[in-house]
């Protein structure tokens, strides 16, 4: 297996399915002649050309408008936000149009988009640029969320994202991007909706998605090494669907939960599983359930102390020791 | 040359009060000395000084408070001075978060709550309590915040004076249509925990032990009559059975005794439990120092404690503190039974009706005699059967020679 970039592993998806369907296509703002913001789409223009790989002017709501549009005609486009947090220009687009048609229309459009792109702070490009919008998307009934946290999940995910029959909001990490590691040249998939232990222990449960899962992970080793604490990660993979069979098998295992969330904590992710697990698992818990997510304010800009807002190893020791 | 901040003594302790300086300004102190008792949220406890010195300086006087981590009080070491002391208090005494983390790290356990006090316990220690049919009210908690969790529960299922835990749980009862569903009250709570731990914690033996009551009636009907006569109250059997138990207990203090875990305590004084049946469940109200009691002041006393029992007007040191317990079912014609242990005492015994039934005599003849029952309830731990059957032996010999309680 190949040692790669995150952001390799997501090219090589988009260029496999590319050439396994005829209907895949990329469109958004530099991905084509520019080779995409963050390099995820470099190399697919010149090599399938201006059909396949479509730059797009500067506005979400056109370009996600006329993807939704494109996909409910049959093809499978493969939308590129610069930023996630541009995704409120086309939240109707999203919301209205990709979550709803399915239902409105009885079951006789599908709409087969993909919408992908970074969705995370820590990178000193202030609060307009630093959303981390999985809840506002997971909120929707109709709309899938995936957000993996390294290159081989990544691969997966986004093949089997582009198969899907339903609209599936793709988040990604400029902070993953230049993560390294092994990943099959070969085809494989990653249903949705299925966790995966990054980690097994016995002590404590930490649940992330995305690169929290990387900050747990670090925690994990740190409590190991110099708490005699042995946590188990949970890397969520794709927030909705929600792999609930994995989360409470974890929870009836260690009965004490740390979830680490880069999303805000109020109405968060965290506050949803949080909630999951009052309702199905409250009699496994021998400790509150508790949560690290982002500070609860506009991402700060100050590079300074932008760090501290996000979840850090500190942060999750801390938790964990006041329940262990 | 330590100054002396205020200790956290209890895991919710946020301030103290010092409530005695043992020590004085200019005091000699030595490693280990009583500085100071001081009053927690909890509990007063005294303070011992770490170090050796002068009591140089006193911050807080007697019955003020101060926040745990302020400082009350300087010790100075020899060639020491208040300046040099004065520059490391600089560094804050206030905890710190990785000092709080420590703190929480020891597990210092929370004493048992309380009765009526609310339990705090993990949800999951709820529900490993409940299966194994344990009771959460007597477990310390090691949780943050005292709060009781799954290892507290799992250490008092596997600790030396616990039971072993039951290998299954017990069916939990469904009712039907017309049944009824009555809440427990907290006094039938605290009798089902209670007898519980003692039934499943408490190694019962049982002995049982027949007497003949022909003299005892015989005593009991003259004195009545004359007591009629004076315009006194009647005497009852038990009355008679409580000054005999007293005085055998008094020959025999081995059964007036509790189980301590590394030491059995034997009690000085005959403090005799009397179950009393009130409404919804019983209580057992004290007699106590019952050996220095005679007949007529153990009537009176019994009669008043069971009224007020009764009437639910108990004052706590008066149904607290028994050593030995009798029950006495005979006035419900109930001819011999057993009774569960009163913990921490050692014997309870239950006495039955007096029956009149076919006996052999010393003759060789069948005749009919007055017999009573009664059963003993020993914890092995702290009596054996022989000598539980002495001391049985004992009563018997007072009840059936009655004269003999006159001494």
């Amino acid at each position: 297996m190949a040692l790669i970039e995150y952001r390799e592993a997501l090219n090589q998806a988009l260029s496999e399915e590319i050439e396994r369907d005829p209907n895949v296509v990329l469109i958004g703002e530099e991905v084509a002649q520019y080779n995409g913001a963050y390099k995820v789409t470099r190399g697919l223009w010149k090599k399938y050309g201006d059909r396949r790989v479509v730059d797009t002017p500067i506005s979400e709501a056109a370009f996600v408008g006329m993807g939704i549009g494109a996909s409910m005609m049959g093809l499978r486009p493969v939308i590129e936000l610069m930023f996630w947090s541009f995704a409120t220009v086309a939240y109707d687009q999203i919301v209205n149009n990709a979550g709803q048609i399915r239902f409105m229309s009885g079951g006789l459009i599908n709409c087969p988009i993909v919408i992908r792109g970074p969705a995370n702070g820590g990178t000193n490009v202030g609060a307009t640029h630093s959303h981390t919008p999985e809840n506002w998307m997971a909120a929707i009934p109709g709309l899938k969320v995936v957000s993996p946290s390294n290159g081989y999940d990544a691969k997966g995910l986004l093949k089997t994202a582009i198969r899907d029959n339903d609209p599936v909001m793709f988040m990604e990490n400029t902070l993953l991007y230049g993560e390294k590691c092994e990943v099959p040249q070969e085809e494989y998939l990653i249903p949705l909706g299925k966790a995966d232990f990054k980690r097994r222990g016995k002590d404590v449960s930490l649940i992330a998605h995305g690169r929290s899962v990387l900050i747990a992970r670090k925690a994990a080793e740190l409590l190991a090494a110099e708490h005699d604490i042995d946590a188990e990660v949970l890397d969520l993979r794709s927030i909705r669907p929600l792999d609930e069979e994995a989360i409470l098998e974890t929870v009836s295992k260690t009965h004490r939960v740390v979830l680490v969330d880069e999303s805000k904590p109020f109405c968060g992710v965290s506050a949803q599983i949080s909630t999951l697990i009052m309702e199905k698992a409250f009699d496994e818990l021998d400790a509150p359930v508790r949560r690290v997510c982002s500070l609860d304010a506009p991402a700060i800009y100050s590079p300074g102390v932008e760090h501290l807002q996000l979840p850090t190893p500190d942060r999750v020791i801390q938790k964990v020791r006041e329940i262990c | 040359m330590p100054l002396i901040n205020m200790p956290k003594l209890s895991d919710t302790m946020t301030e103290g009060t010092i409530a005695r300086w043992k020590k004085k300004k200019g005091d000699v102190i030595e490693s280990g000395d009583v500085l100071a008792e001081i009053e927690t949220d909890k509990a007063t406890m005294e303070m011992e000084a770490f170090d050796d010195g002068i009591l140089t300086e006193i911050f807080v006087p007697e019955g003020e408070s101060a926040a745990v981590g302020t400082r009350i009080a300087l010790i100075l070491g020899e060639g020491e001075s208040a300046e040099t002391t004065e520059i490391s208090q600089a560094s804050p005494s206030s905890p710190t978060l990785p000092a709080a983390t420590a703190a929480q790290k020891q597990k210092t356990p929370a004493p048992p709550p309380a009765a009526g006090e609310r339990v705090k316990a993990s949800p999951l220690a709820k529900k490993l309590a409940a299966e194994r049919g344990v009771s959460l009210s007597g477990i310390s908690g090691t949780g943050p915040g005292g709060r009781i969790v799954a290892r507290d529960v799992h250490a008092s299922a596997t600790g030396p004076a616990a039971a072993p835990s039951p290998a299954a749980p017990l069916p939990v009862p469904k009712p039907g249509a017309g049944d009824q569903r009555l809440p427990v009250s907290n006094m039938r709570k605290v009798i089902a925990e209670r007898l519980l731990a003692s039934k499943t914690q408490i190694p019962h033996f049982y002995l049982s032990i027949e007497v003949d009551a022909a003299a005892l009636s015989r005593v009991r009907k003259e004195l009545n009559v004359a007591n009629e006569s004076a315009g006194l109250p009647k005497l009852t059997v038990n009355d008679f059975i409580l000054l005999a138990v007293s005085r055998a207990v008094e020959s025999h203090p081995a059964v007036n005794a509790s189980w301590a875990g590394d030491a059995i305590i034997q009690y000085a004084g005959v403090h005799i439990a009397v179950a009393v049946s009130v409404e919804d469940g019983l209580l057992t109200p004290v007699l106590r120092d019952a050996q220095n009691l005679n007949l007529r002041e153990i009537s009176a006393r019994v009669k008043d404690l069971a009224a007020r029992a009764r009437d639910k007007k108990l004052k706590p040191e008066e149904f607290q503190g028994g050593t030995i317990t009798v029950s006495n079912l005979g006035a419900f014609g109930v001819g011999q039974f057993y009774a569960i242990l009163n913990p921490p005492q050692a014997v309870i015994l239950a006495i039955g009706a007096i029956v009149k039934k076919p006996v052999v005599n010393a003759a060789g003849e069948v005749v009919v005699g007055e017999r009573m029952s009664i059963g003993l309830s020993g914890d092995h731990r702290v009596v054996d059967g022989a000598v539980a059957a002495q001391f049985l032996a004992a009563l018997r010999r007072l009840l059936e020679n009655p004269a003999l309680l006159l001494f």
